[in-house]
């Protein structure tokens, strides 16, 4: 059965359809990586599927169940383009309210040991107020990692990493996909992502114009993932 | 069992958050007190007409100091879309709604307090000699502003104008609930018996805080999602 399921699933904002009858299934312990330009709706699936935005047409299944199931929630992470993470609690305040929140009440042994994997050891008690935007980065990455969550939905998750935390971040999606979490991230940095995708989506004006199998060819020259685009007439 | 759980910790987290920054304690309570402040140098502490204006005005800053304390609310949300984090978790969004009512309920009633002892002074009223009707009636009209300042706190989270929308929206629900309070708190004040005419308004209490609670839990999901 399919992770995440997607069935002719239409997004109007007023009259404007920002998605068109999308159409997906993801099996356990795929990585898709969602491509497209500006504007093509890739933020919007994204908060489609994580229960955020409602969808007008089609349907959706995320788990096997509704997308505001609880059960669905239970078992997703996400990270969209706000890290949520409160300025006013630390690092390990902060942790620990999203672990209650996710329905798991991890000890705190676990929470500084998820502070130390995103090399925050130092800062465990500062203020995230005080932490500088790469920093709460790594933070919102716990946040979302730290339960184990069985479906990952990831906005633009590179944004403001360095390249030690982009080894980091692509170590932890590598960790969720083998015990057999679906992930799905919409990126504009095509040579990360296609790392670690075994997936590609392009959307084009809230279409899904492409879904195939992540090739060598792709991660040994992103640029050809611009021609197929091209072939496609979507760029 | 769970939602309690939930609930809880949204209320926790919004203390702990609260009481670090203190931002709504310190405008509602130096709202509070100015107000006060001011009025007493406007009315005659001794009148008649004070003793019958007691409730009244205490109840207006109460609902005007709420004000300030609902827009922190879910605006505190704000900052780097928490909302969307809490939202995306297994929290139900009516546990959302309740736990910031009862963040609200609780720095309220903080500045409730203050502000009685600040209206003892000032007016000259020995508010304390019914304590236990006068908190039961506190509780009630405080949960009651502080549950319809959430579900609005909500609506009006995205608007521009959130800080003077939320004021013009709520104040014409309260009015049942702040008739009811200063019905009940006036005579409390005054030291005057509670009669069953006036132990009505406290069912209004009751039926306003049963049913606005029913609502804010039934509409919680689509409030927040839209």
């Amino acid at each position: 059965m399919p992770v995440i399921a997607l069935d002719d699933v239409w997004k109007f904002f007023g009259n404007f359809p920002a998605l068109r009858q999308v159409g997906l299934k993801l099996e356990p312990g795929w990585c898709c990586a969602l491509l497209g330009r500006n504007g093509a709706g890739k933020t919007t699936l994204l908060r489609v599927l994580a229960g955020l935005s409602p969808f007008q047409r089609g349907s959706i299944s995320v788990l096997g169940s509704k997308v505001r199931s609880e059960t669905a929630r239970r078992q997703m992470g996400f990270l969209g383009h706000g890290i949520g993470i409160y300025e006013d609690l630390t690092a390990r305040e902060n942790l620990r309210f999203f672990a209650r929140a996710s329905g798991t009440n991890l000890p705190d042994s676990q929470l500084v040991d998820w502070l130390k994997r995103v090399d925050l050891s130092r800062v465990v008690d500062m203020p995230v107020r005080q932490f500088s935007r790469g920093m709460r980065q790594r933070l919102a990455l716990a946040r979302t990692f730290q339960h184990s969550p069985k479906v990952l939905f990831l906005d633009e998750p590179f944004t403001s990493l360095d390249d030690h935390s982009i080894r980091m971040l692509t170590e932890l999606m590598e960790e969720a996909k083998q015990r057999g979490a679906t992930i799905m991230l919409s990126t504009h940095q095509l040579r990360e992502a296609l790392a670690i995708a075994s997936h590609v989506a392009i959307l084009e004006q809230g279409q899904l114009r492409f879904f195939a199998e992540r090739t060598q060819e792709m991660v040994d020259d992103p640029g050809a993932l611009y021609r197929t685009r091209a072939e496609l007439g979507i760029l | 069992m769970r939602a309690l759980t939930y609930t809880w910790a949204v209320a926790r987290k919004d203390l702990a958050i609260e009481f670090r920054t203190k931002e709504s304690l310190n405008a509602a309570g130096a709202f509070a007190i100015v107000i006060l402040l001011l009025f007493s140098f406007a009315f005659d502490e001794v009148s008649d007409t004070m003793a019958e204006m007691a409730g009244g005005l205490l109840w207006l800053v109460f609902a005007f100091g709420g004000a300030l304390i609902f827009n922190r609310g879910f605006a505190r949300e704000l900052p780097n879309e928490c909302l969307d984090a809490l939202m995306a978790s297994p929290i139900p969004a009516a546990s959302l709604l309740v736990g910031k009512a009862i963040t609200s309920t609780v720095l309220l009633l903080i500045v409730e307090t203050v502000s009685l002892f600040v209206f003892g002074i000032f007016y000259n009223f020995t508010w304390w000699r019914h304590p236990f009707e006068l908190l039961l009636v506190f509780l009630l009209a405080t949960w009651g502003i502080s549950i319809l300042g959430a579900v609005f706190g909500a609506l009006t989270v995205n608007l521009r104008l959130r800080e003077l929308m939320l004021p013009v929206l709520i104040y014409p629900l309260l009015i049942p609930l702040l008739m009811a309070a200063i019905e009940l708190t006036n005579p409390l004040l005054n030291n005057q018996p509670l009669t069953p005419d006036i132990l009505l308004w406290g069912r209004v209490l009751i039926v306003f805080d049963v049913v606005f609670t029913a609502l804010a839990i039934f509409l919680a999901e689509p409030i927040l999602l839209n």
